[in-house]
Protein backbone atom coordinates (compact mmCIF):
# COMPACT_ATOMS: atom_id res chain seq x y z
CA UNK A 1 0.00 0.00 0.00
CA UNK A 2 1.07 3.67 -0.88
CA UNK A 3 0.90 5.79 1.90
CA UNK A 4 1.11 10.16 2.94
CA UNK A 5 2.16 10.58 6.24
CA UNK A 6 2.65 14.01 8.31
CA UNK A 7 5.45 13.44 10.63
CA UNK A 8 5.97 15.47 14.00
CA UNK A 9 9.42 16.75 13.36
CA UNK A 10 11.19 18.77 16.22
CA UNK A 11 15.02 18.71 16.45
CA UNK A 12 15.46 19.28 20.26
CA UNK A 13 13.18 20.60 22.89
CA UNK A 14 13.70 24.05 22.41
CA UNK A 15 13.01 23.99 18.32
CA UNK A 16 9.39 24.85 17.35
CA UNK A 17 9.00 22.23 15.22
CA UNK A 18 6.18 21.47 12.54
CA UNK A 19 4.12 18.75 10.55
CA UNK A 20 6.49 17.32 7.61
CA UNK A 21 4.97 15.76 4.95
CA UNK A 22 6.84 12.12 3.54
CA UNK A 23 5.69 9.61 0.82
CA UNK A 24 5.90 5.64 1.84
CA UNK A 25 5.36 2.93 -0.85
CA UNK A 26 5.39 -0.23 -0.47
CA UNK A 27 3.87 -0.57 2.69
CA UNK A 28 2.86 -4.09 3.83
CA UNK A 29 -0.60 -4.23 5.21
CA UNK A 30 0.89 -6.93 7.80
CA UNK A 31 3.57 -4.60 8.96
CA UNK A 32 3.11 -2.85 12.54
CA UNK A 33 2.94 0.61 12.55
CA UNK A 34 6.22 0.65 14.01
CA UNK A 35 7.57 -1.72 11.04
CA UNK A 36 6.15 1.20 8.87
CA UNK A 37 8.29 3.97 10.70
CA UNK A 38 11.16 1.70 10.59
CA UNK A 39 11.04 1.07 6.70
CA UNK A 40 10.84 5.28 6.17
CA UNK A 41 13.51 5.56 8.75
CA UNK A 42 15.49 3.22 6.55
CA UNK A 43 14.54 5.10 3.54
CA UNK A 44 15.67 8.71 5.20
CA UNK A 45 18.97 7.16 6.35
CA UNK A 46 19.90 5.84 2.74
CA UNK A 47 19.09 9.23 1.61
CA UNK A 48 21.54 10.63 4.37
CA UNK A 49 18.49 12.43 6.20
CA UNK A 50 18.00 12.94 9.97
CA UNK A 51 15.41 9.16 10.47
CA UNK A 52 12.34 9.94 12.98
CA UNK A 53 12.89 9.42 16.71
CA UNK A 54 9.91 7.48 17.93
CA UNK A 55 10.09 5.58 21.30
CA UNK A 56 9.77 1.73 21.43
CA UNK A 57 10.96 -0.73 23.37
CA UNK A 58 9.19 -4.51 24.04
CA UNK A 59 6.52 -4.15 20.57
CA UNK A 60 4.73 -7.01 22.63
CA UNK A 61 2.32 -4.15 23.94
CA UNK A 62 3.61 -4.81 27.41
CA UNK A 63 6.35 -2.25 27.71
CA UNK A 64 4.62 1.50 27.46
CA UNK A 65 6.97 3.18 25.74
CA UNK A 66 5.71 3.77 22.56
CA UNK A 67 3.59 6.67 22.26
CA UNK A 68 2.33 7.88 19.06
CA UNK A 69 -0.84 10.30 18.25
CA UNK A 70 -2.40 8.74 14.85
CA UNK A 71 -4.63 11.05 13.53
CA UNK A 72 -5.77 12.57 17.04
CA UNK A 73 -6.02 9.02 18.93
CA UNK A 74 -3.36 8.16 21.48
CA UNK A 75 -2.14 4.55 19.98
CA UNK A 76 -4.66 5.11 16.66
CA UNK A 77 -7.55 3.92 16.18
CA UNK A 78 -7.69 0.09 17.46
CA UNK A 79 -9.33 -0.35 20.87
CA UNK A 80 -7.35 -1.48 23.50
CA UNK A 81 -4.52 -1.54 21.23
CA UNK A 82 -0.90 -0.10 21.51
CA UNK A 83 0.88 1.43 18.71
CA UNK A 84 3.66 -1.58 18.52
CA UNK A 85 0.37 -3.49 17.98
CA UNK A 86 -1.69 -1.98 15.36
CA UNK A 87 -1.01 -2.87 12.32
CA UNK A 88 -0.94 -1.12 9.05
CA UNK A 89 -4.37 -3.81 7.46
CA UNK A 90 -6.59 -0.99 9.70
CA UNK A 91 -5.53 1.91 6.85
CA UNK A 92 -6.67 2.30 3.69
CA UNK A 93 -4.22 2.41 0.36
CA UNK A 94 -3.13 6.12 -0.31
CA UNK A 95 -4.50 7.61 3.33
CA UNK A 96 -3.18 10.55 4.98
CA UNK A 97 -1.74 9.78 8.15
CA UNK A 98 -1.04 11.96 10.60
CA UNK A 99 1.30 11.23 13.44
CA UNK A 100 2.24 13.46 16.59
CA UNK A 101 3.42 13.08 19.99
CA UNK A 102 2.03 12.76 23.28
CA UNK A 103 0.80 16.36 23.60
CA UNK A 104 1.22 17.69 27.63
CA UNK A 105 3.22 20.06 29.39
CA UNK A 106 4.35 17.09 31.74
CA UNK A 107 5.67 15.29 28.73
CA UNK A 108 7.78 17.59 27.08
CA UNK A 109 9.37 16.98 23.30
CA UNK A 110 12.59 15.24 23.70
CA UNK A 111 12.56 14.94 19.80
CA UNK A 112 10.41 14.26 16.83
CA UNK A 113 7.83 11.94 18.01
CA UNK A 114 10.01 11.09 21.67
CA UNK A 115 8.52 12.78 24.80
CA UNK A 116 9.95 12.76 28.46
CA UNK A 117 7.74 10.81 30.29
CA UNK A 118 9.62 11.42 33.86
CA UNK A 119 6.79 13.04 35.14
CA UNK A 120 5.16 9.83 35.62
CA UNK A 121 8.27 7.73 37.32
CA UNK A 122 7.88 10.94 40.24
CA UNK A 123 4.33 10.54 40.65
CA UNK A 124 5.03 7.13 41.13
CA UNK A 125 7.85 8.05 43.40
CA UNK A 126 5.74 9.88 45.48
CA UNK A 127 3.59 6.91 47.29
CA UNK A 128 2.77 4.55 44.47
CA UNK A 129 4.69 1.80 46.01
CA UNK A 130 4.66 -0.50 49.06
CA UNK A 131 7.31 -0.77 51.93
CA UNK A 132 8.59 -4.30 51.91
CA UNK A 133 11.66 -5.34 54.03
CA UNK A 134 13.97 -7.02 51.87
CA UNK A 135 15.15 -10.56 53.03
CA UNK A 136 13.49 -14.15 52.35
CA UNK A 137 10.22 -14.23 50.13
CA UNK A 138 7.03 -14.26 51.88
CA UNK A 139 4.99 -17.44 51.28
CA UNK A 140 2.79 -16.37 48.05
CA UNK A 141 -0.28 -17.05 49.12
CA UNK A 142 0.23 -16.17 53.19
CA UNK A 143 -1.84 -13.11 52.99
CA UNK A 144 -5.52 -14.27 51.63
CA UNK A 145 -6.62 -11.43 48.53
CA UNK A 146 -10.34 -11.43 47.95
CA UNK A 147 -10.90 -13.06 44.82
CA UNK A 148 -12.70 -9.84 43.54
CA UNK A 149 -10.21 -7.81 44.90
CA UNK A 150 -7.67 -9.89 43.41
CA UNK A 151 -9.38 -9.23 39.95
CA UNK A 152 -9.85 -5.29 40.04
CA UNK A 153 -6.09 -4.78 41.70
CA UNK A 154 -5.08 -6.64 38.59
CA UNK A 155 -6.91 -5.00 35.91
CA UNK A 156 -5.91 -1.99 37.47
CA UNK A 157 -2.28 -3.41 37.22
CA UNK A 158 -1.97 -4.13 34.05
CA UNK A 159 -1.12 -0.26 33.51
CA UNK A 160 1.76 -0.08 31.04
CA UNK A 161 2.22 3.63 32.08
CA UNK A 162 2.67 4.32 28.47
CA UNK A 163 0.82 8.01 29.01
CA UNK A 164 -2.29 8.05 25.96
CA UNK A 165 -4.37 8.74 28.71
CA UNK A 166 -2.73 12.39 29.51
CA UNK A 167 -2.53 12.71 24.90
CA UNK A 168 -6.09 12.22 24.76
CA UNK A 169 -7.63 14.22 28.14
CA UNK A 170 -8.77 17.43 26.85
CA UNK A 171 -7.92 18.48 30.08
CA UNK A 172 -4.15 17.26 29.59
CA UNK A 173 -4.98 15.44 32.96
CA UNK A 174 -2.95 12.26 34.34
CA UNK A 175 -5.71 11.00 36.27
CA UNK A 176 -6.22 7.56 35.30
CA UNK A 177 -2.73 6.86 35.63
CA UNK A 178 -2.78 7.60 38.77
CA UNK A 179 -5.64 6.01 39.48
CA UNK A 180 -4.70 2.95 38.32
CA UNK A 181 -1.48 2.37 40.75
CA UNK A 182 -4.10 3.65 43.72
CA UNK A 183 -6.30 0.62 42.38
CA UNK A 184 -3.86 -1.60 42.01
CA UNK A 185 -2.12 -0.99 45.47
CA UNK A 186 -5.22 0.23 47.30
CA UNK A 187 -6.76 -2.94 46.94
CA UNK A 188 -4.00 -5.18 48.31
CA UNK A 189 -3.57 -5.92 52.02
CA UNK A 190 0.10 -5.16 51.54
CA UNK A 191 -1.15 -1.76 50.54
CA UNK A 192 -3.22 -0.49 53.21
CA UNK A 193 -0.30 1.00 55.60
CA UNK A 194 0.10 3.63 53.60
CA UNK A 195 -2.76 4.01 51.48
CA UNK A 196 -3.48 7.45 53.20
CA UNK A 197 0.03 9.38 52.43
CA UNK A 198 0.35 7.22 49.17
CA UNK A 199 -3.28 8.95 47.55
CA UNK A 200 -1.85 12.45 49.11
CA UNK A 201 1.25 12.64 47.55
CA UNK A 202 0.97 11.27 44.39
CA UNK A 203 -2.12 13.53 43.83
CA UNK A 204 0.14 16.37 45.15
CA UNK A 205 2.50 15.27 42.75
CA UNK A 206 0.59 14.83 39.65
CA UNK A 207 -0.37 18.53 40.42
CA UNK A 208 2.98 19.69 40.43
CA UNK A 209 3.76 18.13 37.58
CA UNK A 210 1.63 20.59 35.69
CA UNK A 211 -1.35 17.91 34.36
CA UNK A 212 -4.55 19.37 34.26
CA UNK A 213 -7.57 17.90 36.66
CA UNK A 214 -9.98 15.19 35.50
CA UNK A 215 -13.58 16.18 34.45
CA UNK A 216 -14.98 12.83 33.53
CA UNK A 217 -14.98 12.90 29.90
CA UNK A 218 -13.63 9.58 29.41
CA UNK A 219 -11.36 9.94 26.82
CA UNK A 220 -8.65 8.51 28.82
CA UNK A 221 -10.56 4.78 28.96
CA UNK A 222 -11.24 5.08 25.31
CA UNK A 223 -7.76 5.35 24.19
CA UNK A 224 -5.96 3.13 26.98
CA UNK A 225 -4.70 0.42 25.58
CA UNK A 226 -5.19 -1.66 28.23
CA UNK A 227 -9.27 -1.03 29.11
CA UNK A 228 -8.42 0.49 32.27
CA UNK A 229 -11.77 1.34 34.20
CA UNK A 230 -13.10 5.06 34.71
CA UNK A 231 -14.25 3.67 37.81
CA UNK A 232 -10.42 3.79 39.40
CA UNK A 233 -10.64 7.56 39.07
CA UNK A 234 -13.68 7.46 41.66
CA UNK A 235 -11.81 5.05 43.86
CA UNK A 236 -8.60 7.42 43.73
CA UNK A 237 -11.34 9.92 44.76
CA UNK A 238 -12.72 8.17 47.46
CA UNK A 239 -9.12 7.46 48.89
CA UNK A 240 -8.28 11.02 48.70
CA UNK A 241 -11.74 12.00 50.63
CA UNK A 242 -10.88 9.54 53.54
CA UNK A 243 -7.41 10.47 53.90
CA UNK A 244 -8.26 14.21 53.51
CA UNK A 245 -10.45 13.06 56.83
CA UNK A 246 -7.77 10.88 58.27
CA UNK A 247 -5.51 14.05 58.19
CA UNK A 248 -7.61 16.49 59.64
CA UNK B 1 -0.17 26.97 47.74
CA UNK B 2 -1.36 24.66 44.92
CA UNK B 3 -4.40 22.86 45.95
CA UNK B 4 -5.28 19.74 44.86
CA UNK B 5 -6.74 19.31 41.69
CA UNK B 6 -9.44 16.72 43.19
CA UNK B 7 -9.61 19.17 46.34
CA UNK B 8 -10.74 21.61 44.04
CA UNK B 9 -13.40 19.18 42.21
CA UNK B 10 -14.55 18.73 45.43
CA UNK B 11 -15.49 21.71 46.02
CA UNK B 12 -17.36 22.16 42.93
CA UNK B 13 -19.13 18.39 43.78
CA UNK B 14 -20.31 19.81 47.14
CA UNK B 15 -21.53 23.37 46.05
CA UNK B 16 -22.80 22.16 42.50
CA UNK B 17 -24.83 19.47 44.68
CA UNK B 18 -26.56 22.54 47.25
CA UNK B 19 -27.10 24.07 44.07
CA UNK B 20 -29.28 20.77 41.95
CA UNK B 21 -31.17 20.28 45.44
CA UNK B 22 -31.80 24.25 45.26
CA UNK B 23 -33.36 24.09 42.03
CA UNK B 24 -35.02 20.97 42.63
CA UNK B 25 -37.39 22.73 45.08
CA UNK B 26 -37.45 25.78 43.12
CA UNK B 27 -38.60 23.96 40.05
CA UNK B 28 -41.48 22.24 42.56
CA UNK B 29 -42.29 25.14 43.92
CA UNK B 30 -42.92 27.05 40.35
CA UNK B 31 -45.47 24.38 39.61
CA UNK B 32 -48.20 26.13 42.39
CA UNK B 33 -48.45 28.31 39.06
CA UNK B 34 -50.71 25.59 37.85
CA UNK B 35 -52.69 25.78 40.77
CA UNK B 36 -53.91 29.41 40.37
CA UNK B 37 -53.09 33.19 40.61
CA UNK B 38 -53.97 32.56 44.37
CA UNK B 39 -51.80 30.02 45.21
CA UNK B 40 -49.05 31.31 43.42
CA UNK B 41 -49.43 34.47 45.01
CA UNK B 42 -49.52 33.16 48.55
CA UNK B 43 -47.03 30.64 48.14
CA UNK B 44 -44.50 33.55 47.07
CA UNK B 45 -45.38 35.84 50.40
CA UNK B 46 -45.22 32.62 52.30
CA UNK B 47 -41.79 32.37 51.39
CA UNK B 48 -40.97 35.86 53.00
CA UNK B 49 -42.54 34.41 56.37
CA UNK B 50 -40.30 31.24 56.55
CA UNK B 51 -39.09 31.16 60.02
CA UNK B 52 -41.84 33.70 61.23
CA UNK B 53 -41.68 34.58 63.84
CA UNK B 54 -37.96 33.50 64.98
CA UNK B 55 -37.04 35.19 61.64
CA UNK B 56 -38.58 38.38 60.97
CA UNK B 57 -39.20 38.54 57.18
CA UNK B 58 -37.42 37.95 54.52
CA UNK B 59 -34.81 37.00 56.97
CA UNK B 60 -34.96 33.01 55.84
CA UNK B 61 -34.73 34.60 52.06
CA UNK B 62 -31.79 36.36 53.20
CA UNK B 63 -29.79 33.75 54.15
CA UNK B 64 -30.98 30.97 51.20
CA UNK B 65 -30.02 34.00 48.95
CA UNK B 66 -26.27 34.49 50.75
CA UNK B 67 -25.60 30.71 50.85
CA UNK B 68 -26.65 29.99 47.03
CA UNK B 69 -24.11 33.36 46.50
CA UNK B 70 -21.60 31.05 48.38
CA UNK B 71 -22.11 28.07 46.58
CA UNK B 72 -22.11 29.93 42.79
CA UNK B 73 -18.73 31.55 43.90
CA UNK B 74 -17.41 28.69 44.99
CA UNK B 75 -18.42 26.42 41.95
CA UNK B 76 -17.22 29.27 39.44
CA UNK B 77 -13.75 30.21 41.28
CA UNK B 78 -12.69 26.35 41.58
CA UNK B 79 -14.02 25.47 37.48
CA UNK B 80 -12.13 28.95 36.38
CA UNK B 81 -8.92 27.71 38.48
CA UNK B 82 -9.35 24.12 37.07
CA UNK B 83 -9.93 25.55 33.05
CA UNK B 84 -6.80 27.97 33.61
CA UNK B 85 -4.93 24.51 34.98
CA UNK B 86 -6.46 22.75 31.88
CA UNK B 87 -5.27 25.23 29.30
CA UNK B 88 -1.67 25.20 30.77
CA UNK B 89 -1.39 21.45 30.73
CA UNK B 90 -1.96 21.75 26.86
CA UNK B 91 0.71 24.06 25.64
CA UNK B 92 1.05 22.61 22.10
CA UNK B 93 -2.07 21.88 20.38
CA UNK B 94 -2.87 18.61 17.82
CA UNK B 95 -2.25 19.48 14.52
CA UNK B 96 -5.27 16.72 13.98
CA UNK B 97 -7.32 16.42 16.23
CA UNK B 98 -11.08 14.48 16.32
CA UNK B 99 -13.66 16.04 18.35
CA UNK B 100 -13.67 15.12 21.76
CA UNK B 101 -15.87 12.00 21.63
CA UNK B 102 -17.33 12.04 25.44
CA UNK B 103 -20.81 13.25 25.60
CA UNK B 104 -22.14 16.68 23.94
CA UNK B 105 -22.60 17.60 27.96
CA UNK B 106 -19.29 16.98 29.19
CA UNK B 107 -17.96 19.08 26.25
CA UNK B 108 -19.82 21.73 27.08
CA UNK B 109 -19.80 22.33 30.82
CA UNK B 110 -17.42 25.05 30.29
CA UNK B 111 -19.37 27.36 28.03
CA UNK B 112 -22.77 26.22 29.25
CA UNK B 113 -21.34 27.33 32.76
CA UNK B 114 -21.12 31.00 31.79
CA UNK B 115 -24.13 30.65 30.01
CA UNK B 116 -26.49 29.47 32.72
CA UNK B 117 -24.91 32.44 35.25
CA UNK B 118 -25.66 34.94 32.71
CA UNK B 119 -29.74 33.61 32.80
CA UNK B 120 -29.23 33.88 36.64
CA UNK B 121 -28.35 37.39 36.08
CA UNK B 122 -31.15 38.38 33.63
CA UNK B 123 -33.38 36.25 35.62
CA UNK B 124 -32.72 37.83 39.35
CA UNK B 125 -33.17 40.74 37.24
CA UNK B 126 -36.23 39.67 35.86
CA UNK B 127 -38.35 38.01 38.00
CA UNK B 128 -36.87 39.32 41.61
CA UNK B 129 -35.88 42.73 41.29
CA UNK B 130 -38.01 42.97 38.31
CA UNK B 131 -36.00 45.62 36.73
CA UNK B 132 -36.51 43.94 32.90
CA UNK B 133 -40.31 42.74 34.08
CA UNK B 134 -43.15 44.20 33.25
CA UNK B 135 -44.60 43.88 36.49
CA UNK B 136 -43.15 45.87 39.03
CA UNK B 137 -44.98 45.31 42.26
CA UNK B 138 -43.60 42.49 44.22
CA UNK B 139 -46.45 41.08 45.61
CA UNK B 140 -47.60 40.43 42.24
CA UNK B 141 -45.38 36.71 41.56
CA UNK B 142 -48.43 35.40 39.34
CA UNK B 143 -49.01 38.86 37.27
CA UNK B 144 -45.20 38.70 37.00
CA UNK B 145 -44.81 35.11 35.71
CA UNK B 146 -47.87 35.38 33.55
CA UNK B 147 -46.96 38.74 31.70
CA UNK B 148 -43.43 37.99 31.38
CA UNK B 149 -44.15 34.93 29.01
CA UNK B 150 -46.90 36.48 27.40
CA UNK B 151 -47.41 35.67 23.76
CA UNK B 152 -46.06 38.96 22.27
CA UNK B 153 -42.33 38.14 24.44
CA UNK B 154 -41.76 35.46 22.96
CA UNK B 155 -37.99 36.18 23.10
CA UNK B 156 -38.13 35.67 26.85
CA UNK B 157 -39.80 32.86 26.43
CA UNK B 158 -37.25 31.54 24.19
CA UNK B 159 -34.23 32.77 26.16
CA UNK B 160 -35.63 30.41 28.96
CA UNK B 161 -36.29 27.41 27.26
CA UNK B 162 -32.58 27.59 25.78
CA UNK B 163 -31.25 28.51 29.55
CA UNK B 164 -33.36 25.36 30.32
CA UNK B 165 -31.82 22.88 28.22
CA UNK B 166 -28.28 23.92 28.69
CA UNK B 167 -28.98 23.69 32.57
CA UNK B 168 -29.95 19.84 31.55
CA UNK B 169 -27.16 19.21 29.81
CA UNK B 170 -24.79 21.12 32.11
CA UNK B 171 -26.71 19.18 34.75
CA UNK B 172 -26.45 16.10 33.63
CA UNK B 173 -22.89 15.70 33.66
CA UNK B 174 -22.30 17.44 36.55
CA UNK B 175 -23.96 15.30 38.28
CA UNK B 176 -22.67 12.01 37.20
CA UNK B 177 -18.99 13.84 37.29
CA UNK B 178 -19.84 15.09 40.93
CA UNK B 179 -20.69 11.17 41.99
CA UNK B 180 -17.65 10.37 40.45
CA UNK B 181 -15.37 12.87 42.06
CA UNK B 182 -16.89 12.40 45.58
CA UNK B 183 -16.15 8.86 45.00
CA UNK B 184 -19.52 7.27 44.88
CA UNK B 185 -19.38 5.62 41.65
CA UNK B 186 -17.98 2.18 40.75
CA UNK B 187 -17.57 0.38 37.61
CA UNK B 188 -20.90 -1.49 38.83
CA UNK B 189 -22.83 1.87 39.83
CA UNK B 190 -21.93 3.59 36.93
CA UNK B 191 -24.16 2.82 34.02
CA UNK B 192 -27.51 3.29 37.12
CA UNK B 193 -25.69 6.41 38.59
CA UNK B 194 -25.31 7.77 34.60
CA UNK B 195 -29.05 6.92 34.31
CA UNK B 196 -30.11 8.74 37.47
CA UNK B 197 -28.62 11.79 37.05
CA UNK B 198 -30.20 11.55 33.45
CA UNK B 199 -33.39 11.59 34.94
CA UNK B 200 -32.75 13.88 37.26
CA UNK B 201 -31.80 16.65 35.20
CA UNK B 202 -34.67 15.50 32.32
CA UNK B 203 -36.96 16.08 35.35
CA UNK B 204 -35.68 19.59 36.69
CA UNK B 205 -35.21 21.17 32.88
CA UNK B 206 -38.63 20.07 31.65
CA UNK B 207 -40.24 20.93 35.25
CA UNK B 208 -38.86 24.23 34.89
CA UNK B 209 -39.55 24.50 30.95
CA UNK B 210 -43.35 23.92 31.03
CA UNK B 211 -43.81 26.82 33.40
CA UNK B 212 -43.05 29.50 30.59
CA UNK B 213 -43.92 27.07 27.58
CA UNK B 214 -47.46 26.67 29.61
CA UNK B 215 -48.05 30.40 29.97
CA UNK B 216 -46.73 31.24 26.38
CA UNK B 217 -49.42 28.72 24.78
CA UNK B 218 -51.91 29.89 27.10
CA UNK B 219 -52.67 26.86 29.33
CA UNK B 220 -51.91 29.62 32.36
CA UNK B 221 -52.99 32.89 32.89
C1 LIG C 1 -38.36 28.59 33.70
C2 LIG C 1 -37.67 28.52 34.74
C3 LIG C 1 -37.78 29.38 35.97
C4 LIG C 1 -38.83 30.17 36.44
C5 LIG C 1 -40.21 30.37 35.84
C6 LIG C 1 -38.35 30.77 37.65
C7 LIG C 1 -39.13 31.64 38.44
C8 LIG C 1 -38.64 32.31 39.52
C9 LIG C 1 -39.39 33.24 40.33
C10 LIG C 1 -40.86 33.63 40.10
C11 LIG C 1 -38.56 33.68 41.30
C12 LIG C 1 -38.88 34.72 42.37
C13 LIG C 1 -39.38 34.09 43.60
C14 LIG C 1 -39.77 35.17 44.56
O1 LIG C 1 -38.89 35.87 45.06
O2 LIG C 1 -40.98 35.32 44.78
C15 LIG C 1 -37.28 33.02 41.14
C16 LIG C 1 -36.18 33.18 41.97
C17 LIG C 1 -34.95 32.60 41.74
N1 LIG C 1 -34.59 31.73 40.71
FE1 LIG C 1 -35.80 31.03 39.32
N2 LIG C 1 -37.05 30.35 37.88
C18 LIG C 1 -36.67 29.51 36.88
C19 LIG C 1 -35.45 28.85 36.73
C20 LIG C 1 -34.33 29.08 37.51
C21 LIG C 1 -33.05 28.47 37.34
C22 LIG C 1 -32.72 27.42 36.27
C23 LIG C 1 -32.22 28.97 38.28
C24 LIG C 1 -30.77 28.66 38.57
C25 LIG C 1 -29.89 28.29 37.73
C26 LIG C 1 -32.98 29.89 39.04
C27 LIG C 1 -32.47 30.61 40.07
C28 LIG C 1 -33.23 31.42 40.86
C29 LIG C 1 -32.71 32.09 42.00
C30 LIG C 1 -31.26 32.00 42.52
C31 LIG C 1 -33.80 32.80 42.57
C32 LIG C 1 -33.82 33.58 43.85
C33 LIG C 1 -33.37 34.92 43.74
C34 LIG C 1 -33.70 35.51 45.09
O3 LIG C 1 -33.13 35.02 46.09
O4 LIG C 1 -34.49 36.40 45.13
N3 LIG C 1 -34.27 29.93 38.55
N4 LIG C 1 -37.35 32.18 40.04
S1 LIG D 1 6.76 -0.84 22.41
FE1 LIG D 1 6.33 -1.74 24.34
S2 LIG D 1 4.20 -1.37 24.49
FE2 LIG D 1 4.62 -0.69 22.50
Amino acid sequence: MKLKLRIWRQNGPQDAGSMVPYDLDDVSPDMSFLEMLDVLNERLTLDGQEPVAFDHDCREGICGMCSLVINGTPHGPQKATTTCQLHMRHFSDGETIDIEPWRARAFPVVKDLVVDRGAFDRIIQAGGYISAPTGSAPDAHAVPVPKPDADEAFEAATCIGCGACVAACPNGSGMLFTAAKITHLGLMPQGQPERDSRVLGMVHQHDEEGFGGCTNTGECTAVCPKGIPLAAISRLNADFRHALKASS
Amino acid sequence: MRRASVGLKMIMAASGGLLVAFLFVHMLGNLKIFVGAEAFDHYAHWLRTIGNPVLPNEWYLWIQRAVLTVAVVAHIWSAAVLTIRARKARPVRYAHRPKVRGSYAARTMRWGGVIVLLFIIWHILDLTTRTVNPVSDTTQAYAAVTQDFAPSRWWVTAFYVLAMVLIGFHLRHGLWSALQTLGVSNARRQRALKAAALVVSVVISGGFLIVPLGVTFGLVG
